[in-house]
């Protein structure tokens, strides 16, 4: 689904209108500009290649600053990601889609609250999703429900306990070792382990993905969003916000 | 770089029309409540016995007994729920947690006013 990528900036919290108080993590998401169209008859499957940030001079390949300039853009994004479109999203230069109302009909299965949010939605994404357009925070609404991906923070090797989550063994009445995974398995018959066995190894810096966290509060003029609740990664690292 | 911009967020959440409250001191905190469709302002008196947390999460414990029963409210200072928080009273004290008040009633649950000289 459409998304943005942005940075995760850190947690904090926020006083919401009934004065409770709301954990949240932000993240500086966008302006996305889209790098690349990929269509059905083309690639074989619909989706936007967005870019966020921008790499340094020196550090930009060439290859990547001609890809680049084909969205108009006269540097290189430090991070680009392709966002699969669903049925309901417009391209505007797709030649399948004749008109952006068709297409937004064209998703029956949803609610038809849903239908109207993004049948509005097509109409102002029918100029934006294009090679060259920028996407905002401004696509995601307070309350909506999102799913935010990103690298987790890197444990290295980790035994069973911290990993798997293993009790291991009491730590009184004379064991000789508390953490350690007991037995891994039967004895002669298989004479082996079997695959998949959980064991200590290393832990972190996998793709994680939380769904289902609501947005609190969106800020157009920081290219803020507030989450609530805790994203994967470390601050400063890339996470990539897309709609459920 | 990050920090920046969360310790900018913060500091735009904070009050600046709050006291500055001290251990000790008896406080009145009106309180917004939520009623239906309705709001309207509760009053809470009593002393401040723990002042905690820093910036954004800091919270005011406040203390009064109530037909005989104890009963304390943690505030965060800067919600916005708050109408308005006041000092009824300085108090002297010589702790910054007076939990000791807990498990005094009466007269030696009394605190000394504060003396400005």
């Amino acid at each position: 689904m459409l998304g943005l990528i942005g940075k995760k900036l850190g947690m904090t919290q926020l006083f919401v209108e009934d004065g409770s108080v709301v954990p949240v993590t932000a993240i500086e998401a966008g302006p996305c500009p889209v790098v690349q169209v990929k269509t059905g008859e083309r690639d074989g499957y619909r989706a936007v290649q967005l870019g966020f940030g921008q790499r340094k001079p020196s550090r930009s390949r060439k290859p990547g600053l001609g890809h680049a300039a084909r969205a108009g853009l006269d540097f290189e994004p430090q991070v680009t990601r392709e966002f699969r479109l669903s049925a309901t999203d417009v391209i505007a230069d797709d030649p399948h889609v004749p008109a952006k109302r068709e297409a937004a009909g064209a998703g029956g299965e949803e609610a038809p609250e849903s239908a109207a949010v993004s049948e509005d939605r097509a109409g102002e994404q029918a100029s934006e999703l294009r090679v060259g357009a920028r996407l905002t925070v401004a696509m995601f609404k307070e309350g909506e429900r999102v799913k935010v991906s990103g690298r987790s923070k890197g444990r290295g090797f980790q035994g069973v306990v911290k990993r798997h989550g293993f009790r291991g063994r009491p730590k009184t009445h004379g064991h000789p070792s508390i953490r350690v995974p007991g037995s891994v398995g039967p004895g002669t018959d298989p004479s082996r382990v079997i695959k998949g066995r959980k064991m200590a190894g290393h832990m972190g810096t996998d793709r994680q993905t939380v769904r289902n966290l609501q947005v609190v509060r969106v800020d157009l003029e920081r290219n803020l969003l507030y989450v609530r609740g805790s994203v994967p990664g470390s601050r400063n690292g890339w996470v990539y916000v897309s709609k459920q | 770089m990050a920090m920046d911009v969360i310790q900018q967020i913060e500091k735009e959440q904070l009050r600046s029309d709050i006291p500055d409250v001290s251990p000790g001191d008896t406080v009145r905190v009106m309180v917004r409540v939520v009623e239906g469709d309705k709001e309207r302002i509760q009053p809470f008196e009593g002393v401040c016995i723990a002042r905690s947390g820093g910036g954004l999460r800091e919270t005011l414990t406040v203390r009064k007994v109530s037909g005989g029963v104890g009963v304390e409210r943690i505030f965060p200072i800067h919600s916005p729920s708050i109408a308005e928080l006041r000092i009824v009273r300085r108090g002297k004290v010589r702790r910054a947690k007076l939990y000791y008040l807990r498990s005094l009633r009466g007269k030696k649950a009394r605190i000394k006013e504060k003396r400005e000289d």
